[in-house]
């Protein structure tokens, strides 16, 4: 401004922090006093929240019972996973050779063998208490190996070291936890000795290729471990899963029980073992599928068993509940209605005229445009925030209502889903400002967010493209900021089919999150210098 | 200049004979022609629809190509995958931008003012929605076809390099084949019924940015909705026969025909339903309200 122009006048302002502030009502009353777009607001909040309790409460399936039995409805007929210590569903079923041990103390073992069972024709489903045609082989996951556990209680704390199929010795703890030990798979050529000490809450783990020279693999705190715990040999084989990736259609395939069989000797222990005897059942044999059993023969243990120790990954075919994850599928709704509202928001000052008002009231046109973002950002964040925060909580109640099972998640995750789709909406409205901006017309505007944001997600949950095509297309655009809404981990120690469709992102959640706000933050940028250079 | 006589003689003779018939469709051009001519002369004299109808053929090709491209058939699998369809998945892109090209007909008019223009010139309000919907239908039908028939081709070609050889049950795709040229057919004309779906949806909503989130959060829907409800069958079943893209979807489908939840000509037939519900919804709006 030249010396000479008259300043506009402002009674009782300044410019800096108040003028911002300033701006920041003024564009709150200019969106406050629109009714299509408090209403469009409303929409996306209720959008979210009606389409998730829509889809929680249409899941409530009815199951065919493994017996033969007649179909049933709701939880009769179905297992529910137990809860681990994290708060994750788990799965805890096993083959457990086991006695008491009081107090501090350890086990040792050697390891000589590794064998198993298969479904004889992968393309045959086999029923549980079909009589199973098998043949010889492992799955990759198939473990066995030393276990201390709180209580053979289903879902309770453990440590355990283990031999693997194809993934080499292993501890792993409380479900979630896996690291790894020596490589390679166990034969009577190359034994493997294991061993647990307990000391305390900590349990520590090592192996051995030759019972002289030992490596700690690791140690883990199991805190509030009772001072008796059941200690012993273990064996698990997670289920045979053949499934095939339809295009267009999702995944088909079997899912049936296999079975493993590892042979132990040189058993000994120290520390305070109460007397009395070995005992060997199976853990959490709900519905009597289990196999397995032992032979001890002198220090020989020959230990078969099937199932798996680990968490439950969700969102897999035959899955008997429904994620948190899927009650938010009106998130896209929501966003939908929220872009149209953000672009509106400045388009809609170019079509009247209003901008030039509005740049000549304040001149600083970056700020105008800062003040829009947070503005928008921030009630796009409140109604993403009411939206998911109905859809879940309501979303769970609903489901449990109409007989169907939630899996649990532990409550930092919820938090995380929750607060995590607000700011997807949040920042998806921002990226919907920023090129409103740029491109002027709304009808552009809207229909590159959307197609940015929308359409690979579609793609992708929907399983119209390959994984691998929609994995890309998940990590590279807008859409990434998905991942905020993956409700549990992808664990390399479960062998499942994680594709987005089941709920698992090709990203880490805040990863896939910042993705996005990388987009919205440089859509801003450009906005803003857009907006100086251009004649209003 | 005069015209030599002889000739004017002639083209008066060849008028008098068809008299009876050019009168009538004068009578008939009267009615529809300028309307559609108006419509024809504000589409063909601003930039947008064109490069927005040549958007539709490249992404629809481009899409196609490359899903195509990325699916393999290895040797010794035995590959249930709907080859047509395969190189139709463009479409499920292009649509989009035919929505836009659709709803901008009508709402760019609204946003400009020029509706107010456009109703005084041609007071029939019907009239102007139908000249509307038959000039965009027919861009979108040409353009259409040109992307079905570039799909196909680039399915054609890149296909048989894939393992889906006419040896393991894979004919070469081919018009000649009844069921591929319904699905080649059936996908030029959903494009042409989303057309008129999104210019029904826009002339009740006006406004572009309403309209085109309203058809393509319509359109989303149930991809989405389906995914996750598929463990209750009712619901996706309904989902699959009454949701417009969904249904008119199935037109696209040449294998596994016994186990679809609706019929490909029915479920076209859905989406025609929801377009002419639009288009009838959106002709009464225009009515009734002022412009």
């Amino acid at each position: 401004m030249s010396a000479g122009t008259v300043a506009p006048h402002r009674p009782g302002q300044q410019t800096g922090r108040d003028g911002f502030a300033q701006l920041l009502r003024a564009e709150w009353t200019k969106f406050r006093t629109v009714r299509g777009w408090v209403i469009g607001t409303l929409v996306a909040a209720l959008v979210t929240a009606g389409l998730g309790l829509f889809a929680a409460g249409a899941t409530s399936s009815s199951c065919q019972s493994t017996s033969g039995g007649p179909a049933r409805s709701g939880q009769g007929c179905m297992t529910i996973p137990p809860v681990g210590p994290g708060g994750e569903a788990v799965s805890d079923n096993f083959y457990f050779v086991r006695r008491p041990l009081a107090g501090n103390g350890s086990i040792t073992v050697r390891i000589t063998s590794l064998t198993g069972l298969l479904p004889a024709n992968p393309n045959t489903p086999v029923g549980p208490n079909a009589p199973i045609d098998t043949r010889p082989g492992l799955v990759p996951w198939a473990k066995a190996g030393i276990i201390i556990k709180e209580s053979t209680q289903p879902g309770s704390a453990y440590a355990a070291m283990m031999v693997t199929a194809d993934h080499g010795v292993r501890m792993q703890d409380d479900y979630t936890n896996d690291t790894a030990g020596q490589v390679g798979a166990v034969s009577p050529a190359s034994p493997r000795w294991l061993r647990l000490t307990r000391s305390g809450d900590t349990i520590t783990g090592y192996d051995s290729a030759d019972g002289t020279h030992w490596t700690q693999v690791g140690a883990v705190r199991l805190a509030g471990l009772p001072s008796t715990v059941q200690a012993g040999l273990f064996a698990a084989s997670p289920a045979y899963q053949a499934i095939s990736e339809n295009f267009g259609g999702g995944e088909s395939g079997i899912v049936a029980p296999s079975q493993d069989t590892a042979v132990f000797d040189h058993l000994s222990r120290s520390g305070a073992w109460p007397a009395s005897g070995w005992t060997g059942d199976y853990v959490d044999a709900a519905d009597g599928s289990g196999i397995g059993g032992y032979h001890q023969a002198g220090g020989r243990f020959a230990v078969t068993g099937s199932g798996d120790i680990a968490p439950v990954a969700t969102g897999q075919a035959g899955d008997v509940g429904t994620t948190i994850t899927e009650h938010l599928v009106g998130t896209f709704a929501g966003l939908i209605a929220m872009i149209v509202v953000a672009t509106i928001f400045i388009t809609a000052e170019y079509r009247r005229g209003l901008i030039r008002l509005t740049l000549t009231a304040s001149p600083r046109r970056g700020r105008v445009l800062a003040a829009k973002a947070i503005v928008i950002g921030s009630v796009a964040f409140g109604a993403g925030l009411a939206g998911a925060a109905a859809a879940v909580i309501f979303g769970a109640q609903l489901a449990s209502a109409r007989g169907s099972y939630v899996y649990p998640v532990p409550w930092p995750t919820e938090l995380r889903v929750v607060v995590g789709t607000a700011l997807l909406i949040a920042l998806a409205a921002v990226l919907a400002l920023a090129l409103g901006t740029m491109l002027r017309r709304s009808a552009a505007a809207v229909t590159l967010v959307i197609v940015a944001i929308i359409l690979p997600y579609i793609l992708g949950v929907a399983s119209i493209l390959p994984v691998s095509a929609s994995d890309w297309l998940l990590r590279i655009t807008p859409a990434a900021a998905f991942a905020i809404q993956q409700a549990a981990p992808q664990y390399p120690q479960v062998a499942a089919l994680y594709s987005p469709s089941s709920g698992y992102f090709p990203l880490a959640p805040w990863v896939g999150l910042a993705v996005l706000c990388a987009y919205a933050a440089l859509a801003l940028g450009l906005a803003v210098v857009l907006l100086r250079r251009r004649d209003a | 200049m005069s015209e030599p006589k002889g000739r004017v003689a002639v083209w008066t003779e060849e008028r008098r004979r068809s008299d009876e018939g050019r009168q009538r469709l004068k009578a008939a051009r009267r009615r529809a022609g300028p309307t559609l001519h108006a419509e024809w002369t504000k589409l063909r004299t601003v930039s947008g629809p064109a490069w927005l109808l040549a958007g539709t053929i490249v992404l629809i090709v481009a899409v196609s190509a490359a899903a195509t491209a990325a699916v393999k058939c290895p040797s010794g699998t035995a590959c249930a995958v709907d080859t047509p369809k395969l190189s139709l998945t463009g479409i499920e892109f292009g649509q989009a931008v035919v929505a836009i090209l659709a709803v901008l007909v009508i709402s760019g008019e609204y946003s400009t003012g020029m509706i107010r223009i456009t109703l005084t010139a041609m007071p029939r309000r019907s009239a102007v929605l139908a000249a509307k919907a038959v000039i965009v239908a027919g861009l979108v039908l040409a353009a259409g076809t040109i992307a079905v028939g570039g799909s196909l081709l680039a399915g054609r070609v890149i296909l048989p390099g894939h393992g889906f050889t006419p040896g393991r049950g894979f004919p070469l795709l081919s018009l000649a084949d009844g069921p591929t040229l319904r699905a080649a057919a059936g996908s030029v004309l959903y494009l042409a019924l989303i057309a008129l779906l999104s210019l029904g949806i826009a002339t009740i909503v006006r406004e572009s940015a309403v309209a085109i989130g309203g058809v393509l959060g319509l359109l989303y829907l149930s991809p989405i909705i389906i995914s996750v409800v598929a463990g209750d069958p009712v619901w996706s079943h309904r989902l699959e026969r009454y949701a417009p893209m969904s249904a008119g979807l199935t037109i696209q489908d040449t294998t596994g025909l016994r186990g679809l939840p609706i019929s490909p000509w029915g479920g076209l037939g859905v989406l025609a339903a929801w377009a002419a519900a639009a288009m009838l919804v959106g002709g009464l709006a225009l009515r009734l309200r002022d412009a």
